[in-house]
């Protein structure tokens, strides 16, 4: 986990399922996200994140990813089936 | 209590209500939930004393009669043969989960002890007033599988009958008994070992990802895993398709009434159960069930003794209705009489299948007195 | 952190047709992620895990889950429940209601199951609304509020269900919401970890049928308030008491480790298979 250094993780928006809430737009601490003009939430600052984890927490549709930059996007394999 | 022997049935002294006890144990049941209500109470007392002296059974009492439903719908669906009692208030508070288990296609038994209505009526005398709302009580169109019992012994065979076809059809299913059934003492016999068929629930015999939890079979009965046991899947009172979820399609909206009700229908002849009684060279016939059929067996008696051809239907499936019975003897008899301990609620469907057939007289009785042999006599005799 | 979210996919059923029917904002998602985030931290396997819902918004959250899952009535959701888990107490029973589902028309089943201690977590979505029928009054609406059947303001008190669930006898009663996600986590992975009957508040917003009507600009706005006007139980209780009496304390106020009915009747059920041994 690396809260000091800025701008490691990779984070994905699943547009089919974002529903525009803004939640995750209004409180990212770095103000990474924000809101395209579809209505969508949209990464405007990738390089700002500082994987605090909350959009992915609170987004109500599941539909935002981080993960840290240079580890495989899969879960590992121990989570694969959920135990 | 001393251990039956092999070859000699053991035999008790027992009421209507402690009979559907020793019914349900010989069946398999091993859960009961339940609400006190007269007339029914003694069973759910004897569960209570019965059930945690078994290997895995539980009693519980609950809060209301809907959650006793909820209660052995939730059971049943973890694995157990389900079973509660009551009578008719308690019946009404039950009939939204009676729905929900003919939606969910639950195996469940519910007893109903019949005292006088409506609402709190007559709590300690008999009556047969829940006929039509056994058969129609839960909203929406449904099938459901109604049986009764007259004597002591038909309540431990109707009871073990109830657990049979609630297992076999994936259905709830309502033993409709009266005060008079429950409360009368007499003799009944013990089954012996392996006496009755007893049928166990259809699990799924195929790996979890291929198990489709609502999907038709050849008899329209769907195989049921446990809880937990590692298929998992949606159960919902919504209107669902073969996986379970929720929908909103035509046909498969259609496809699944139409299961419910060909699961039921398509098994009829299994299903109706009566007992007839001089019924072959009957003039005048007698339709009864539950503890008017009593009755109405020595008065066919008493008239054949004066000389008048009379015989006796005995119903002990109420509903799916005994149709075609009901019909062979309506062709051989110039009169049919139907008396019951209501203002015409049996009789109604005997009209609907043989009005054509030949002339229909009912007896009703609201008065919270039995039907005598006497009074069934009397209108055998008038013909 | 990290893998939240493709963690929660693996536990979504993928048969199911997503995004889910939930409207953009609604808490009962996130509800549903800390569930599943809940049930992976204690190792729990989906096929020890019945989800029992009742109806409502809320209750439509288990259909998109990949445990056992069972769609009630309305309000009745615990009766079953409790079957289920007296029928196998190895199973993890958890309730899923919604606060007109737990409190109005399943209030006697609430108190019930909390007096008994039956072994079952039992999660409220509290939206202080009826969301699903179009947003009527619950037992929770506060009083003030406006809904489609208080349209001059609802007349009635709210019931408090931290007090409501504690002095029916709960073992375990928590409150959390759906901003305080961390907490939520926890406050579920310990209800459902404890013996007997626990329940968890959780302030989930609807915008849809409450907010739009009672002064709330945005389903954002609501999870401003709930970060704003909520206090852990700790520093709640250092409060002096007009403060108390504005602000909404989160936290564990029971932690009971008393068994649950299940268990008492188990060892009943051994208890009598003693004594009726020959000799
Ligand atoms: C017996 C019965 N009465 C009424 C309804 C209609 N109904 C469905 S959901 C609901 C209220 C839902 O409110 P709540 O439990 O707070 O859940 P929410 O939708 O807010 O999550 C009502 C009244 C019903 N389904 N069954
Ligand atoms: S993890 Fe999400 S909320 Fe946190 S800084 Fe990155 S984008 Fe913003
Ligand atoms: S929280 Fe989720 S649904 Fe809402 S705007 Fe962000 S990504 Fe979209
Ligand atoms: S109506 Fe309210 S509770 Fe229902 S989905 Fe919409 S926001 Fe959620
Ligand atoms: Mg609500």
């Amino acid at each position: 986990m690396s809260k000091k250094s800025k701008g490691q993780t990779i984070i994905t928006i699943y547009p089919d399922w974002c529903k525009g809430c803004g939640i995750c737009v209004a409180f990212c601490p770095a103000k990474v996200l924000e809101l395209d003009a579809a209505g969508k939430a949209r990464v405007a600052h990738p390089e700002e994140c500082i994987n605090c984890g909350f959009c992915e927490r609170h987004c109500p549709d599941f539909a935002i990813s981080v993960v840290p930059r240079g580890r495989k996007k899969r879960l590992p394999p121990e989570l694969e089936n959920g135990v | 209590m001393a251990t039956p022997r092999k070859t000699k049935k053991q035999v008790l002294f027992a009421q209507g209500n402690e009979a559907v006890v020793e019914g349900a144990l010989l069946a398999g049941c091993t859960f009961f939930a339940g609400y006190p209500i007269t007339p029914s109470s003694e069973i759910m007392e004897e569960m209570a004393r019965r059930l945690p002296r078994s290997e895995t059974g539980v009693f519980i009492q609950m809060e209301d009669e809907i959650a006793s439903m909820g209660a052995i719908i939730g059971a049943s669906l973890a694995g157990r043969k389900v079973m509660t009692a009551t009578s008719g208030p308690g019946f009404s508070l039950m009939q939204e989960h009676l729905g929900y288990a003919c939606m969910t296609e639950v195996p469940l038994v519910i007893v109903n002890v019949m005292r006088g209505g409506p609402s709190t009526g007559l709590p300690t005398s008999p009556a047969q007033g829940d006929v039509q709302q056994a058969r129609w009580g839960t909203h929406g169109d449904h099938p459901i599988i109604v049986l009764s019992a007259a004597s002591v012994q038909e309540c431990l065979e109707m009871t073990v009958t109830a657990f049979n076809f609630a297992e076999k059809y994936r259905s709830p299913v309502i033993l409709l008994l009266d005060e008079i059934t429950a409360h009368t003492r007499e003799k009944i016999e013990l089954p012996l070992p392996g006496e009755h068929e007893i049928f166990n629930r259809v699990v799924p015999s195929m790996p979890p990802e291929w198990y489709k939890p609502f999907e038709d079979t050849m008899r329209g009965v769907p195989s049921m895993p446990p809880l937990g046991s590692g298929y998992r899947y949606h159960v919902t009172g919504l209107t669902h398709d073969v996986m379970g979820f929720p929908t909103q399609q035509p046909d498969e909206i259609k496809a699944l009434i139409e299961r419910l009700f060909r699961k039921i229908d398509q098994f009829y002849t299994d299903i109706m159960l009566v007992d007839e009684y001089l019924t072959t060279d009957a003039e005048v016939g007698v339709v009864a069930y539950g503890s008017v059929a009593r009755s109405a067996e020595l008065a066919v008696a008493q008239a054949r003794e004066a000389g008048v051809n009379a015989g006796l239907l005995k119903l002990k499936t109420l509903f799916p209705f005994p149709r075609p019975f009901v019909e062979r003897l309506a062709r051989s008899c110039k009169t049919l009489i139907v008396p019951e301990m209501n203002m015409g609620q049996m009789s109604r469907e005997v009209k609907r299948v043989a009005a054509s057939l030949t002339h229909i007289r009912t007896l009703n009785r609201i008065d919270g007195q039995i039907i005598t042999p006497s009074q069934i006599l009397k209108a055998i005799t008038q013909g | 952190m990290s893998d939240v979210t493709e963690l929660i996919h693996q536990y979504l059923r993928h048969n199911k047709k997503f995004p889910h029917v939930f409207c953009p904002g609604c808490g009962h998602g996130i509800v549903l992620g800390s569930l599943i985030r809940s049930v992976h931290e204690l190792a729990l396997s989906k096929d020890e895990v019945v989800l029992v819902a009742g109806i409502g918004c809320s209750g439509r959250i288990a259909v998109y889950v990949d445990f056992n899952t069972v769609h009630t009535t309305h309000g009745r959701a615990l009766t079953f429940a409790t079957g289920i888990k007296m029928a196998n107490p190895d199973l993890k029973v958890i309730a899923l209601m919604g606060d007109g589902d737990a409190f109005s028309i399943g209030g006697n089943h609430l108190i019930h199951a909390a007096r008994r201690n039956i072994g079952v977590t039992a999660l409220v979505l509290n939206n202080s609304i009826y969301g699903m029928t179009g947003g009527q009054s619950s037992a929770t609406t506060p009083k003030g509020a406006v809904s489609q059947t208080a349209p001059f303001g609802h007349l009635e008190k709210s019931f408090d269900l931290v007090k409501l669930a504690s002095a029916a006898g709960a073992n375990g009663v928590s409150r959390g919401t759906v901003f305080h996600v961390n907490m939520l986590d926890r406050l579920i992975a310990e209800a459902v970890s404890r013996p007997g009957f626990n329940l968890v508040e959780i302030m989930s917003p609807c915008f849809t049928q409450y907010g739009r009507k009672n002064k709330f600009k945005s389903a954002v706005d609501m999870f401003k308030w709930l970060k704003t006007e909520t206090s852990p139980l700790e520093s709640w209780e250092q409060l002096p008491p007009e403060e108390k009496a504005k602000r909404l304390p989160i936290g564990t106020f029971l932690a009971g480790q008393e068994p649950g009915l299940e268990v008492l009747y188990g060892n009943l059920r051994d208890d009598l298979a003693a004594k009726e041994q020959p000799r």
